[in-house]
């Protein structure tokens, strides 16, 4: 059924959310806020999802892990359907797919140190990791994502939104996954961090092997980190191309329309 | 964080005196029974409704004025001339007593009431019931409060409707009502030495709807919040999220709610004593004792020190409503209203 | 030379808190004349906003907050005038628009009433109210206007919201408009729908333009002249062509590299040392 090339293929995805209305709180109709999605992400490769808000691009990646529910659809991951587990066999999956994500003032627990907040998913993945093994692996962490050694002490308020992403990846990259839907993760930085980010994003595929699922609005950040684009508005994709096409050859009028709107310079 | 707040109230003029005077009276409740100079039930028939003994300095001793009663049925005390007992410190576990062998004389800094029984000494002992009370029934509050309320906001569902449903319930009947309701349903199944329990058991049912309400808006705006996604992700289980995620992030507004209706047990419990539906005697508690000052001959004849409760309790409730006040201008300055 | 309709001159803010004096804008030049649009970017903490805020001197008061330098907006002295004048100016003379139109509006009142405050704050003299408030909403297009002065800002979407905040800032017709990141919160369609209407509404009344932005992209379709910050200082300033294809500045020529561009696929994206060009 599913290409072995690929780590991730989603078929038909569906996400509807019920309106309730009344005090009888009836179903009366449904926002559709992912409808029929249909892609596929190459191992090793980035794929971006590029859509305006309200387009269903954040709640497509949220439905692959999880955090919103499947109407219909299949997700492959490895070969192994995916979409349609449980909360139980789907946890060693939490471990392989992990996300980062779009506030870097709003994703890491303004109570929590940062080595708590890093060594947060060891303690659930690695119950059997010493105390003494989890620092260790959080310093490395640390330094993998250029931060320092010295930093494992503070709180997230002592750091600028560039270092707090970092952190978000450093959490993310502790249970060594294989697979990162990065949602929005530049779009509330400044530019020249955003390319610190996009850099170390890369530099991180390219040490673990890593695929990414690549969700913007921003088509320039889009084309420089993916292979494939995915466009998408009102919960469909309505085209799918490697970055170049999409650039060079658009062929749907969405995808015209989002291209011209950007001011070049 | 927690040692930040404490830090700033240190350093703020007014919420440093709030926590020194209730600092004091917690200790005075601590150690009360080595600072009243009588057991608390203590009585003395012969001297009852005493004025406050006047103390004065004589031979190098501190020394108390001895009064003979002038007339009985009024309760009149007037000083013998030159007579004087002297005060003993340090005397048989005791900070201070009379140094003589009468066992009728008496040092009643504060007066004495209905039976003859030292009031300084009942304040002491009925502040470990008062004080106590509010910081017992705290915890239960709060507790139940965040539990209730961070389950009903996280889960959301039908057991949402069903606890808010309840809460609304609790809420829409008039306190007092509700208190005397409970407080008569309970007491049969407690001793009258234990009342207590009986009085914290009702308050704390009472209080803690409103606070779970609260937390429960605030638990649905942190869960909406990245990190509590992120711990999803990582496949953190529910309670784990809510005592590691939720928990810390509205732990200042529950220290603040906290700090903030101490004084509503205090009151309470002054309010069920004060009726003679809550602490019974021979036990002390400060509004027990104000109940004794309702009665027309004290108010008559002018007993002010058995009023002395009345304002500690006034001290108290202040002091704690200040406190919370501050506290809350430091972890949510946009509450506050001058600079 | 005529004079310019907005001159700055050794504007310096600095915050004073418990913590320390936190120094945000450290002496910056600048001119705006009549017509103009004169773009500020920077990144964030650069100074950019709180540099806009004190035209008008909408910034919190002493202790807080000091601002030194002169600011004069057609020969009058903003930094020595009354309140009672300064109120005339904001609103009247030089409109703001701000990023977040949810935010800026209102929630509990319709955005007729909204736009009819500023209508009776700064012109009395104008009868027929309600007319003027759907004339403004027609002229940024927004349609059914009879319809939409009864909508509460929930109503409508981000894009439409910005277009209420921006009749309302031109209502008065004001001869400076300050907008700060006034599509930062947009999607690009909508983004370029509202560039293209303050384009239009420039032409039409000649009104002097302030963007705060943080995107070349805006700054070289929209303006004449552009100022880089950087600490809290203009660290370069010239025309738009000129600074964007030749910068001179180390730190604006950093900032234009790092930016990925549509069509000029790169393998690596330049990155700046901010403290290195501080030096």
């Amino acid at each position: 059924m599913s290409n072995p090339e690929n780590i991730l293929e989603v078929k038909d995805l569906k996400v509807h959310y019920p309106v309730k209305t009344g005090i009888l709180q009836r179903v009366t109709d449904s926002v559709k806020a992912v409808d029929g999605v249909t892609f596929e992400v190459p191992r090793g490769k980035t794929v971006g999802l590029v859509g305006e808000s309200g387009s269903g691009k954040t709640t497509t990646g949220r439905a692959i892990v999880k955090l919103a529910p499947i109407t219909s659809g299949t997700i492959w991951y490895n070969g192994e359907d995916i979409g349609n587990l449980g909360k139980k066999p789907f946890f060693p999956y939490r471990k392989k797919i992990q996300m980062i994500f779009q506030d870097p003032f709003n994703s890491l627990n303004p109570r929590m140190r940062i080595s708590r907040i890093i060594a947060e998913p060891l303690d659930i993945h690695f119950k059997d990791m010493s105390p003494s093994d989890k620092m260790d692996r959080v310093v490395e962490l640390l330094k993998k994502v250029g931060l320092d050694e010295s930093h494992v002490n503070r709180y997230p308020h002592e750091f600028s939104g560039g270092q707090r992403q970092r952190i978000g990846i450093a959490r993310a990259l502790a249970v060594e996954p294989e697979f990162m839907v990065c949602d929005e993760p530049v779009s509330a930085l400044d530019v020249s961090v955003q390319a610190q980010i996009v850099n170390l994003l890369k530099d991180l595929q390219d040490e673990l092997g890593l695929s990414y699922l690549f969700i913007a609005h921003d088509l320039a950040v889009i084309e420089h980190i993916s292979d494939d684009v995915l466009v998408m508005t009102n919960g469909k994709i309505v085209e799918q191309a490697s970055a170049e096409d999409i650039y060079e050859n658009p062929q749907h009028d969405y995808t015209r329309k989002l291209l011209s709107a950007v001011p070049k310079l | 964080m927690t040692r930040q707040i404490f830090i700033r109230l240190l350093r703020n003029r007014i919420s440093l005196s709030c926590l020194i005077i209730l600092a004091l009276l917690y200790l005075c409740a601590i150690f009360a029974p080595f600072l009243s100079p009588y057991p608390p039930s203590t009585q003395n028939l012969k001297k009852a409704f005493h004025p406050p003994t006047a103390v004065v300095f004589k031979d190098w001793k501190l020394q108390v004025k001895v009064y003979e009663n002038i007339d009985p049925s009024a309760a009149q005390y007037q000083a013998i001339e030159g007579e004087t007992i002297p005060i003993k410190f340090f005397t048989g576990g005791k900070l201070f007593g009379l140094d003589t062998e009468d066992d009728q004389a008496r040092i009643y800094l504060l007066g004495s009431d209905s039976t003859g029984r030292d009031v300084f000494t009942r304040l002491l002992h009925g502040a470990r019931v008062s004080l106590t009370i509010g910081l017992v029934g705290i915890s239960i509050t709060m507790t139940l409060g965040f539990v209730v309320g961070a389950l009903s906001g996280y889960l959301g569902g039908k057991f949402d409707s069903v606890m808010m449903r309840y809460v609304d319930f609790l809420l829409a009947i008039p306190t007092l009502y509700l208190l005397l309701a409970l407080r008569a349903a309970i007491a049969p199944y407690f001793p009258s030495d234990k009342m207590f329990y009986v009085i914290i058991i009702a308050l704390a049912f009472i209080t803690w709807s409103s606070s779970a309400r609260v937390i429960r808006g605030m638990t649905l705006s942190i869960r909406q919040r990245q990190f509590v996604l992120a711990a999803e992700n990582m496949g953190q289980g529910k309670f784990a999220i809510l005592f590691k995620h939720i928990l810390p992030n509205v732990s200042s507004y529950l220290l603040v709610a906290a700090t903030l209706s101490i004084p509503n047990y205090i009151l309470g419990e002054a309010a069920l004593s004060f009726l003679g539906l809550g602490i019974q005697e021979p036990e002390a508690s400060w509004g027990l004792m104000l109940s004794q000052a309702k009665s027309m001959k004290v108010f008559m004849l002018n007993f002010w020190w058995l009023l002395t409760p009345g304002f500690l309790i006034f001290i108290t409730v202040i002091a704690f409503n200040i406190l919370g006040d501050v506290l809350r201008d430091i972890v949510d300055p946009k509450m506050k209203t001058t600079s | 030379m005529e004079t310019p309709l907005l001159s700055v001159k050794d504007l310096r803010i600095q915050f004073n808190s418990r913590e320390g004096v936190n120094e945000a804008v450290k002496g910056i030049n600048f001119d705006i004349e009549a017509g103009k649009t004169l773009a500020v970017v920077g990144e964030s903490g650069s100074g950019k906003s709180v540099s806009a805020m004190a035209l008008t001197r909408l910034l919190p008061k002493p202790p807080i907050c000091e601002i030194n330098g002169q600011v004069h907006y057609d020969g009058q002295d903003v930094m020595a005038m009354s309140s009672a004048d300064l109120r005339h100016i904001r609103g009247k003379e030089i409109a703001y628009i701000f990023q977040e139109p949810s935010v800026s509006l209102n929630p509990v009142f319709t955005i007729g009433s909204q736009i009819a405050e500023a209508i009776k704050l700064h012109m009395p003299h104008i009868k027929d109210v309600n007319a003027h408030i759907i004339d403004a909403l027609d002229k940024v297009g927004i349609r059914d206007a009879e319809k939409r002065i009864k909508d509460y800002p929930h109503q409508l979407s981000g894009g439409m919201q910005q277009r209420v905040m921006i009749a309302m800032a031109l209502v008065c017709e004001p001869r400076i408009l300050v907008a700060d990141e006034p599509t930062t919160a947009l999607d690009v369609t909508i983004q370029a729908q509202i560039m293209d209407l303050l384009r239009e509404v420039r032409e039409r009344t000649g009104m002097a333009i302030l963007l705060i932005t943080h995107n070349f992209g805006i700054v070289n379709h929209f303006a004449d002249d552009v100022a880089v910050m950087f600490r809290g200082e203009i660290v370069e300033r010239g025309p738009v062509d000129q600074v964007l294809s030749k910068p001179e500045h180390p730190y604006t020529q950093a900032l234009l590299d790092c930016i990925p561009r549509l069509g000029e696929k790169r393998e690596r994206l330049t990155t700046i040392d901010h403290d290195k060009l501080a030096v």
